[in-house]
């Protein structure tokens, strides 16, 4: 499949603002300003980029731990982003949830999640709910390769099968799941094989690559919509920095093994091959770079000025 | 470090000295859960062990709650003393069918030819503001079943002397430090001990009124005691440790001494722990009562990530001196 200049640029401008972005949270965060705990998506960019550039408002996304950059890719504005962060009473969820408990159904984004495999039922109920409404909706659940291992990953991935569900899992397989080595926790490391348990398509691709990964999803994601039912991808990533902020992530993993996926930057790794094949030239990507950095400029200046919630509110919306 | 000729060692310190002189004591002893093993635990709290004890007893899992404690129980019925660290107390809810309809019941339901040595460690509470999926506070589900014991330590000495005593229990206990307190320090004999399960520590004697808290609460409702003091107003500070069996003599006789009970709590209060405790109050001291006990517990609400709306929703120093004091003045 050959992808046009524009979707090229758009995967650029994406991954752009997620990498931005996440740099300056942790910039934030090390300065003291933001309270709790932040997982970065630093690395991974092209799976969030590549999947989302294929979905409408309306269609749902389950996100993670780790999900910043999915709720932007997804659409929610990074104004809300930046401001849940901080806490503040402007976030997407008024400063109620913070780094993992982000919601914007709005922009179909269902909520980061501090529980590992908790989103992969709930896609899966996301999806009977659009087969049943015939809503020509489709929903996409994000989870980790720690997230493979949990009982609700075999839970979910069977009815989504037998139901044949508009769903579609991307597991992001970065190799590890905080210390713990895929290796150390399974032996069942080829992930999207798994899906032929449940006779699911499963798809590996290089997560590093924007456009494999836009290209696998929008297969998936199109025959979920014409009822065709869900798909496993597995994107091969790696996460530049540590299981959080505060975790330098290099006790557990090499030095080699980390330069070596730095050297895969998909972000680079767009830029320079698009430019090679001549889909784009420099001053295109070098315009939304700078377009980027007033974007998040204004997202931290929103950030930093709007007010805290107020403490009535604390009860609101218990019932 | 020693201070005044006391050790003074942290409250995750503590707990890796328990486990460690148990564990070579009773060979049998098994310890599963996540980041436990050469990462020495999320929280520090089996730093070390994995060089003496090795992959063989210290077992690293993938992350599947529901398995590595289903495990563990199983372990502890087929004969070995099991452990199994679920780290945050929020993803035992995971596990809770194991430990609820398993665990709890095989003793029972074998006409006790079952033991089920097992001790569930997690942690509890609010630390940082790390939003409400990790900052739950859940102690009172586990002691609402039957053949549950509940730990819930205050300070590095107990932490060290009951989980000691739970490792050499026979029935499966729930073992629930609370995260913001690893990093406390206060006095730990090296010498061995064990304290007794349901027996209350007296942390502050007092006269006007009897404060009962657990966990971090401990902390708040004695720094509260201590402003109140300058006010005329004398608490008592009680600590249950464990809240089942919980020590309902030591708490009557307690009430009976100041005629009248509080309970700080970090949980909710709805069909919590403090109900407990005023049942000891109605039944067993009623006639003692000089006032309608009081709770100060967590608002119903999810813990918040702002801190300005987590600060609203938890008990703090300054909420209970300014509630106790409404409530001597009424
Ligand atoms: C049920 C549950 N167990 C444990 C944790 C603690 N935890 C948070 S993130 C994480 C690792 C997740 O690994 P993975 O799914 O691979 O995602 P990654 O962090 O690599 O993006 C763990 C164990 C949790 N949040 N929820
Ligand atoms: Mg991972």
């Amino acid at each position: 499949m050959k992808i046009d200049k524009q979707t090229v640029l758009e995967l650029y401008r994406t991954m752009t603002r997620l990498r931005e972005f996440e740099m300056k949270i942790q910039e934030l965060y090390r300065s003291g300003v933001l309270p709790g705990f932040v997982h970065l998506y630093v690395g991974e960019e092209a799976v969030a980029a590549g999947v989302c550039a294929n979905l409408s408002k309306t269609d749902m996304v389950w996100s993670t731990h780790r999900g910043h950059g999915h709720a932007l890719a997804k659409g929610v504005p990074g104004r809300q982003v930046m401001a849940e962060l901080w806490g503040k009473a402007t976030g997407c969820s008024a400063g109620r949830g913070g780094s993992m408990h982000m919601y914007a159904p709005g922009c179909g984004f269902m909520g980061t999640n501090g529980i590992v495999g908790s989103g992969i039922t709930m896609s899966a109920g996301g999806a009977l709910s659009a087969q049943l409404r015939k809503s020509g909706q489709v929903t996409v659940c994000f989870f980790g390769d720690g997230a493979s291992n949990s009982g609700s990953f075999y839970e979910g991935l069977n009815l989504a099968s037998v139901w044949n569900l508009p769903v579609v899992y991307v597991c992001e397989n970065n190799l590890y799941a905080t210390e713990m080595s895929l290796e150390r926790a399974t032996k069942s490391l080829d992930i999207a094989a798994r899906a032929a348990i449940f006779k699911m398509p499963g798809v590996t691709v290089d997560g590093s690559d924007a456009r494999r990964v836009y290209e696998a999803a929008g297969e998936a994601i199109s025959r979920a919509r014409k009822d065709g039912g869900p798909t496993l991808i597995e994107c091969k990533t790696y996460r530049f920095h540590g299981h959080h902020e505060g975790d330098p992530g290099t006790h557990y993993r090499s030095k080699e093994e980390i330069e070596s996926w730095k050297k895969r930057d998909p972000i680079k790794a767009l830029r320079e091959s698009s430019m090679a094949e001549k889909v784009a030239g420099a001053d295109e990507f070098d315009a939304i770079d700078r377009e980027t950095q007033a974007w998040l400029e204004d997202a931290v200046e929103f950030g930093r000025v709007s007010p805290e919630p107020d403490p009535e509110t604390a009860l609101d919306f218990v019932w | 470090m020693v201070t005044n000729g006391k050790r003074e060692i942290t409250y995750g310190d503590a707990g890796v000295e328990a486990l460690g002189e148990e564990m070579r004591r009773d060979p049998s002893i098994v310890y599963i859960g996540q980041g436990i093993g050469p990462r020495g635990g999320n929280f520090r709290q089996t730093k070390g062990l994995w060089a003496e004890f090795g992959d063989h007893r210290l077992r690293d899992t993938a992350i599947t709650e529901l398995g590595e404690t289903g495990m563990a129980i199983g372990a502890a019925m087929a004969g070995n003393r099991a452990i199994v660290d679920n780290v945050f107390l929020d993803f035992s809810l995971e596990a809770m069918t194991q430990i609820v309809q398993q665990a709890a019941n095989a003793h029972f339901l074998s006409n006790g030819e079952l033991k089920v040595p097992l001790m569930v460690r997690g942690s509890m509470g609010s630390v940082r503001n790390a939003g409400v999926q990790h900052s739950h506070t859940f102690y009172a589900w586990f002691a609402h079943i039957p053949g549950l014991k509940v730990v819930v330590p205050a300070t590095p000495y107990d932490v060290k002397g009951l989980m000691k005593t739970a490792l050499r229990d026979d029935c499966p206990v729930i073992f629930i430090e609370h995260k913001a307190l690893y990093n406390i320090k206060g006095n730990v004999p090296a010498e061995e001990y064990l304290i007794p399960f349901g027996k209350a520590n007296i942390c502050r004697a007092g006269t006007t009124a009897t404060l009962v808290a657990v966990g971090r609460m401990v902390h708040v409702a004695l720094d509260a005691a201590r402003i109140l003091d300058q006010e005329g107003i004398s608490l008592e500070v009680l600590d249950p440790r464990t809240i089942a069996p919980l020590d309902r003599e030591g708490i009557a006789a307690s009430i009976r001494k100041t005629t009248r009970v509080a309970v700080v709590e970090e949980a909710h209060a709805s069909c919590g722990f403090s109900g407990e405790v005023f049942s000891v109050a109605c039944e067993d001291c009623f006639d003692s009562l000089d006032a309608p006990p009081k709770r100060i517990c967590a608002r119903p609400a999810p813990n918040a990530f702002s801190p300005k709306l987590e600060n609203r929703i938890l008990p703090d120093v300054e909420r209970v001196v300014t509630e106790i004091r409404d409530w001597m003045n009424s």
